[in-house]
């Protein structure tokens, strides 16, 4: 019996904050007080407030730590965990109240919040199968196994409502019920864990954080539609992922919950896990396939679909990890529980990655239907700086962006689509005033290009050209008429691509141009960037009546563009010094460099 | 995605062609494990050499042109070899409105090579990598293993002294 549990993050965000030292000083001071037979200390996923890592929660009492040091080490051991008496000055000051700690639960981060898919998520060890059984794992396997038809489990799944979380938002217990029809010799299981949209980090704190609760759920998909065999495909950027499911896979195989005759009913699973190499595509369900089997990961026409053809030509299901992560809840709390949650079409919870200009960037997980207004302002703790919320980028590449004037949507798969948006993964990334929203297009289309596959011509050239004219905008070298043809080429893109990169690769494009076409019109009639960020259409200008005439900007500026004039402004000593608009090459150090403000880009 | 191919001459040792053998033998017949041999050349090569992959082409009892259509194909095979200090600049959406593409440019004027490149010393290499998934650090960078997270541009001199 130990009398106080130290949890410490080890999910990604943290590890990369140096956790590991922190649990490393922690285990060696324990020690050197005498108290491990007291303390444990436990290694947990992500807690999900990462832009505080590292972090640390003391229990009994719920202490949070907050951006802990090693240097804290000692203190906290001789403090804290000797002497009963909390180390203050490290608490996260939302959780302190006076004398007393309030809960984790009710800080702004948490109050809103709601896990199921991140339900053991910082609560348990990963890597210890038995943590997982004490918080009901594993229940859910042996209820569908011991009580109930595979047909039974489907209907649940049906009724709760749960839609594919990976970004179509396909009816999940339609898509088993698919794959069950189909009589075959073998079927598979496949978990896509490729997680490429760049700003997305669920899937990796839910491998990371709780592995087994996929294995469990790719077992009873396995019995729902008749499957014994699994794939997990998990990027190979994701070690601690890829490491906690292999161990989960022979921790869950060693107690005979994975492999031959599980709980005696005479069903057999297998899983296996399954590399990726780094490519955007291989998240299309049917390149993710094509891929497993050891090739380019180029996706296949539909139909037919995975459920007839799937996995070496077999029918295959195939879902998101978080969508995964949904099943043990919903089978073991039953499915009005979870469709009692979230909106009409879009039952649950989501977990999104808030990211960008945001204080409190980190992994949320809220009931579908929560505002804007609320994710940014409440549980993401507005944005930084004093700044202006711009806009909120959502589903990636293949998604466009919520302006400031649709703070108010009510976040759920049809509302999103409704303003030609898209839930995708879940990447929620926050934009104030000082990005420029085509600069941000340029950014995705870029990326798109990179990771088109080049299997279909409207994409693999389509979005080449969209490219160079969203170029030729930033560049101040656009036409009025460039944004008629932009627009016309995105449509046709839409509409003739062969899979889902293709076919949503214009959104960004598409969702800029209608919320924000006078930052377009600005490019290209009056070639100004209104946010001060595409290069060719700044200049940078002294203020001359500011100028001290120090000359540290000129020390500084590589291009020697910067000289001194005649002129002495009213009131300073030496002459000022002006920019030669020729010469600039505009790297901002000149700006920097200025103690003055007499600097200025427009 | 264009790949750089590196005109060094290959220089594999006895040992990494053992190991390389051993992993092509547990693998040979099962076309699906191609991704698998070539991330462990890789592992033991740094990099995928045309030699390396007339090796496992051979081993596998595949065409050349599937291996490098599929060395070509992912982002994570590199056909050049890396520096002693591997830095990536992560280009995330996150990272990316946190001005990472500056913390790229800085780095690159530093080194003095641009984005997939190495320097001549063979000392540092510079990639630009997607998202890395620790955007709640955004904009990061990664030396090696070592993750620096929330820098700016005037970071990086400091960064590129720990390793001079």
């Amino acid at each position: 019996m130990y009398r106080s549990h130290v949890l410490v993050c080890g999910g990604t965000g943290c590890t990369s904050s140096n956790s590991p030292a922190i649990i490393e000083a922690l285990e060696k001071e324990i020690k050197a007080k005498g108290l491990e037979e007291e303390v444990k200390v436990i290694r947990t996923g992500c807690f999900g407030l990462c832009a505080l890592g590292p972090i640390m929660i003391v229990y009994p009492e719920g202490c949070f730590y907050s951006e802990v040091k090693v240097e804290d080490v000692p203190e906290i051991v001789e403090e804290h965990l000797l002497k009963g008496r909390m180390v203050k000055r490290l608490l996260y000051d939302e959780t302190v109240h006076g004398q007393e700690v309030k809960p984790l639960k009710e800080t702004q981060f948490y109050k809103k919040q709601h896990r199921i898919a991140l339900r053991n998520c910082g609560v348990i060890n990963p890597e210890d199968i038995n943590e997982y059984i004490a918080y009901d794992g594993y229940q859910a396997l042996a209820k569908c196994l011991t009580e109930l038809t595979p047909e039974q489990v489907i209907q649940i799944v049906k009724d709760s409502g749960l839609r594919g979380r990976g970004g179509g938002g396909f009816p999940t217990g339609l898509k088993w019920s698919f794959t069950a029809a189909n009589k075959a010799d073998q079927k598979y299981v496949v978990c896509n864990a490729d997680e490429g949209d760049p700003g997305a980090f669920m899937d990796r704190s839910v491998l990371e954080g709780d592995p087994h609760c996929i294995v469990e759920a790719m077992t009873i998909c396995g019995y729902a539609t008749g499957a014994t065999e699994g794939y997990i495909y998990v990027r190979a950027e994701y070690p601690i992922a890829v490491k906690r499911l292999q161990i989960a896979i022979d921790q869950a195989k060693e107690m005979g919950l994975l492999g031959k005759n599980i709980f005696g009913s005479g069903f057999d699973f297998d899983l296996h896990v399954k590399l990726g190499a780094g490519a955007f595509v291989c998240g299309e369900e049917t390149a993710l396939m094509t891929s497993i089997e050891g090739n380019r990961g180029e996706p296949r026409p539909r139909p037919p679909y995975p459920a007839v053809k799937g996995l070496f030509g077999k029918p295959t299901t195939e879902n998101n990890v978080e969508t995964f992560a949904n099943i043990p809840t919903i089978i073991r709390e039953g499915a009005e529980f979870f469709a009692s949650m979230g909106t009409e079409k879009s039952k649950g919870t989501k977990v999104f990655a808030l990211g960008g200009k945001i204080a409190n960037t980190g992994l949320v997980e809220i009931p579908m239907g929560t505002t804007l207004r609320e994710i940014i302002e409440e549980i993401g703790g507005g944005i930084p700086n004093g700044k202006k919320f711009k806009a909120a980028q959502t589903g990636g590449p293949s998604g466009g962006c919520i302006p400031a004037s649709l703070i108010d949507t009510p976040i759920d798969y049809d509302n999103l689509t409704a303003i030609g948006c898209m839930m995708g993964s879940g990447g929620l990334i926050v934009m104030d005033e000082d990005n420029c929203m085509v600069d941000i297009a340029k950014f995705f289309l870029n990326f798109t290009v990179d990771e088109s596959c080049g299997k279909c011509t409207p994409c693999r050239i389509g979005t080449r050209r969209l490219l160079e004219m969203l170029d030729k905008i930033t560049s101040g070298k656009g036409t009025l008429e460039d944004l008629d043809k932009l627009e016309e080429l995105c449509y046709y893109i839409k509409e003739n691509s062969l899979c889902g990169l293709g076919q949503t690769a214009p959104n960004p494009v598409l969702a800029t141009l209608k919320f924000f076409r006078d930052e377009y019109i600005s490019h290209v009639v009056d070639k100004k960037c209104p946010a001060g960020v595409c290069k060719d259409l700044l200049t940078y200008k002294v203020v001359k009546d500011n100028c001290f005439g120090c000359g540290m900007c000129a020390k500084q500026c590589p291009a020697s563009a910067i000289t001194r004039t005649d002129y002495v402004a009213p009131g300073k000593k030496l002459a000022a010094f002006e920019i030669d608009a020729n010469k600039c090459v505009k790297c901002g150090a000149c700006e920097s460099a200025c103690r003055f403000k007499a600097i200025v880009k427009e | 995605m264009l790949k750089k191919i590196s005109k060094i001459p290959f220089s594999g040792t006895k040992e990494q062609e053992e190991k390389l053998k051993q992993v092509i033998a547990e693998c040979a017949g099962d076309n699906s494990q191609l991704m698998h041999v070539m991330q462990v050349a890789q592992d033991i090569y740094g990099y995928l050499p045309f030699e390396v992959q007339q090796m496992i082409a051979d081993g596998m009892g595949v065409p050349l042109e599937k291996v490098y259509g599929v060395a070509t194909f992912y982002a994570q095979f590199a056909l050049s070899p890396k520096g002693e200090y591997a830095i990536s600049v992560c280009l995330g959406t996150a990272c990316y409105v946190k001005g990472s593409q500056e913390i790229l440019d800085e780095l690159s004027a530093q080194l003095g090579i641009g984005a997939e490149e190495c320097t001549p010393d063979g000392r540092f290499s510079l990639t630009a990598c997607r998202c890395i998934g620790a955007c709640g650090l955004a904009p990061v960078i990664t030396v090696n293993d070592d993750v620096y997270g929330k820098i700016t541009a005037a970071d990086v001199k400091g960064i590129l002294e720990k390793y001079q």
